[in-house]
């Protein structure tokens, strides 16, 4: 092809191997017109969106600078919001975040590993693309469309449960709900509404979202275990869970650290599905089967209307916060995985 | 080598390197006694649980039901194992136990959430003008033979398409850059893009929110919501892309090199067309991904009740926000509808999805 100049290779010395140790020659090349064209161009794109995607983080950081000058501190450790009152603070709605996150990493966590396991040690192989496609498609099922089905149809059976949980295990601070829970079950109102649109309901949907992720990245890093070792725990008479105890298991430990971090971030941002599904509420507390709660990003999508611009620049802080958290969580996540798995990158 | 073996074309290079496509053997063997305790457990549990649950104790939920059976299960399977095996052997059959039940739940919380939203929207589903019409002067009480989902999903399709017009470039350039240009520079994008695919949609929301609507004034729009979609779309095209470009093989580049041909060409030329199929999957996943979202667009594009395809002025509504608007509606008819667009709305994923298989079948006939 015309136009590449690349510097004339002389041919090498070195017919007889193994007489000279072969080093590789430096090879200097000039880039033709089009490819630096090409190199600067696709830099410059590259450094674009690395100025969009920072400009994002530094406006909010900006945008959260006059919220804390009027507010003071006060704006972490305050827990209501009452905007008509100028007494607005996030304490509640991050707690709330992290209630529900937490809560959905342990529905969803142990579940993805074990998924994970069965789609890369216990599913037999014709099955595996399809569960794999599974995961997939469960991926890119709307947040708004979980959020439906928890209302319409986990809802009722989970209130059950929940209240079941907080009359056998009230003592225990997280399962008390502040309510008779002997209260005769004929007279309660349908639905339990004291148990409805908890912290805890809203977040098996959150699960559902954060489940393929969690369970995807498991499964790229569990399947990568090595074949030999696998066949040697077998060959001396382990059973299948012994060898996936002894292989697999701590072969895969960060890519199975990473991936549920990976989840845990985009717990913390998950919007809609929680909006739906909770009832708000502002209150710093540990009751999480009881309703009422509210998350940051529940707080940005209800507030955002009525807001003026200082309680915007509130707004804007709460998200620099929830944006914080993703990226230090997200950040820290991508290197296990990365770790793992000698340089590649993530699978969404 | 002795004459017993295949033709020598058939013969393999001894020194090939085992590849790990090589499947483990399977040594799972179940004996009849091993079937009748499974079924004996799975029979007796049934049967206990059933008794204990909705006999004796006061107690109705269903889910209750499948919980305490489980427990009851794991304790029967359990039992009548060590009856006749070691403890090793016990636990490997509990662990399997839970291993398949996990998967088994999710996907039946998957396949209940698709029956249950098409089951509740099927009503409305069935009129026709659901299609074509759209909700101007239409009440939220009226019946379901009056009003529609048209200007959602006119109003999805331009946002998306939008969003992807500004996303897709800026995303496969920027892989492009971070794959095959390389340096130090385009490490610091790598880890910037790969940071920013955890950006909270609502975020996104808030930012396009307050740059162009609080501070440049502009009405919301469908424009606006694009712009929203993009900024969130960007780094996980970039990203997937990126993945998809360093599965080409290096081979390929090296072979264009040595034939003279330039960075530039080696990729308009080799990489990228090597990369094809899978950039369109990628992008069709990211479309997937950027049409389900919800929450940036309840703040920026506004929810028309009417028919509008321009997209810089005037509200636009979508399919999502449809779907939002209706549900916390409070009107129960207005939420059926709400039911209705997102059925809608799934089969549009699905859709999407049984495309990417369509675009990867095309990838191995190759």
């Amino acid at each position: 092809m015309s136009g590449d100049v690349l510097a004339p290779a002389a041919p090498g010395p070195t017919g007889v191997p193994g007489e000279v140790e072969d080093v590789p020659r430096r090879l200097t090349s000039r880039h033709s017109l089009q490819d630096q064209v090409f190199i600067h161009g696709s830099r410059a794109i590259g450094y674009i969106v690395l100025v969009i995607i920072s400009a994002i983080g530094i406006f909010l950081g900006l945008q959260a600078i006059p919220t804390l000058r009027h507010y003071g501190l006060s704006f972490f450790t305050e827990y209501r919001w009452l905007p008509s009152q100028d007494v607005i603070g996030i304490a509640a709605v991050f707690t709330g975040t992290i209630q529900v996150a937490v809560i959905a990493m342990l529905l969803a966590v142990p579940l993805a590993l074990l998924s994970a396991l069965f789609i890369s040690e216990w599913a037999p192989p014709w099955l595996r693309p399809s569960l794999i496609r599974i995961t997939d498609l469960m991926a890119a099922v709307p947040g708004i469309v979980f959020g439906l089905w928890v209302l319409l149809f986990i809802q009722p059976h989970a209130t059950h449960v929940t209240h079941w949980l907080s009359k056998t295990f009230g003592w225990i601070p997280f399962f008390h709900v502040r309510t008779d829970v002997d209260y005769p079950i004929w007279s309660q109102a349908p639905g339990y509404p004291a148990y409805a649109g908890s912290a805890a309901i809203a977040s098996i949907a959150v699960a559902m979202m954060i489940f393929p992720m969690a369970t995807s990245v498991m499964r790229e890093v569990l399947s990568e275990a090595p074949l030999g070792e696998k066949e040697a725990a077998l060959a001396l008479g382990a059973t299948r869970w012994a060898m996936v105890r002894t292989v697999v298991i701590p072969f895969g430990k960060s890519g199975i650290i990473g991936g549920s971090m990976l989840a845990l971030g985009r717990a913390l941002g998950e919007t809609i599905s929680v909006v739906l599904v909770i009832s708000e509420a502002f209150e710093i507390k540990p009751y999480v089967l009881e309703s009422g709660a509210s998350t940051i990003s529940a707080l940005i999508a209800s507030k955002y209307k009525e807001a003026t611009p200082s309680q915007l620049s509130a707004l804007l802080a709460a998200g620099f916060l929830l944006f914080c958290m993703t990226l230090v969580v997200n950040t820290v996540a991508a290197v296990i995985v990365s770790r793992s798995r000698s340089g590649s990158v993530t699978e969404l | 080598m002795t004459a017993t073996l295949p033709p020598p074309t058939e013969l393999r290079p001894v020194a090939v390197p085992r590849t790990t496509t090589e499947e483990v053997r399977r040594p799972s063997h179940r004996t009849p006694e091993d079937r009748i305790v499974l079924v004996a457990a799975l029979a007796g549990s049934v049967a206990t649980t059933w008794l204990l649950y909705f006999q004796i104790l006061p107690y109705s939920s269903k889910l209750g039901f499948v919980l305490v059976w489980y427990a009851v299960f794991a304790l029967f399977y359990g039992g009548l194992t060590k009856m006749s095996q070691p403890w090793t052997v016990v636990t490997d059959r509990l662990v399997t136990t839970l291993v398949i039940a996990a998967p088994t739940v999710v996907g039946l919380a998957l396949l209940s959430t698709v029956v249950m939203i098409t089951l509740k929207g099927l009503p409305v589903l069935l009129h026709w003008n659901f299609f074509t019409e759209d909700m101007a002067g239409v009440r939220a009480d009226d019946p379901f033979t009056k009003g529609g989902i048209a200007h959602a999903i006119v109003g999805t399709l331009i946002q998306v398409i939008i969003a992807v017009v500004l996303a897709m470039p800026f995303g496969v350039a920027t892989a492009v850059y971070m794959s095959e240009v390389g340096g130090r520079g385009a490490r610091l994008v790598r880890t910037f893009v790969e940071a920013m695919t955890a950006l909270p949609s609502i975020v996104a929301g808030l930012f396009i929110y307050t740059v162009f609507l609080v501070y440049l004034g502009m009405p919301s729009s469908g424009f606006a919501a694009a712009l929203a979609l993009s900024v969130m779309a960007m780094p996980i095209m970039a990203r997937a892309s990126y993945v998809v470009l360093g599965v080409v093989p290096g081979g390929l580049r090296e072979a264009s090199y040595a034939l003279g041909a330039g960075k530039w060409q080696t990729v308009w030329r080799v990489v990228l067309p090597t990369a094809r199929p899978g950039l369109a999957t990628a992008l069709i996943l990211g479309v997937a991904r950027v049409v389900g979202e919800t929450s940036p667009l309840l703040l920026v594009s506004g929810a028309s009740t009417y028919f509008n395809t321009d997209p810089f002025n005037n509200p636009m509504n979508s399919l999502p926000l449809y779907v939002y608007t209706a549900v916390s509606s409070g009107n129960p008819t207005f939420e059926e509808r709400g039911y209705a667009a997102a059925t809608v709305l799934l089969a549009v994923v699905l859709g999407l999805f049984v495309l990417t298989r369509f675009v990867a079948k095309e990838k191995k006939s190759r």
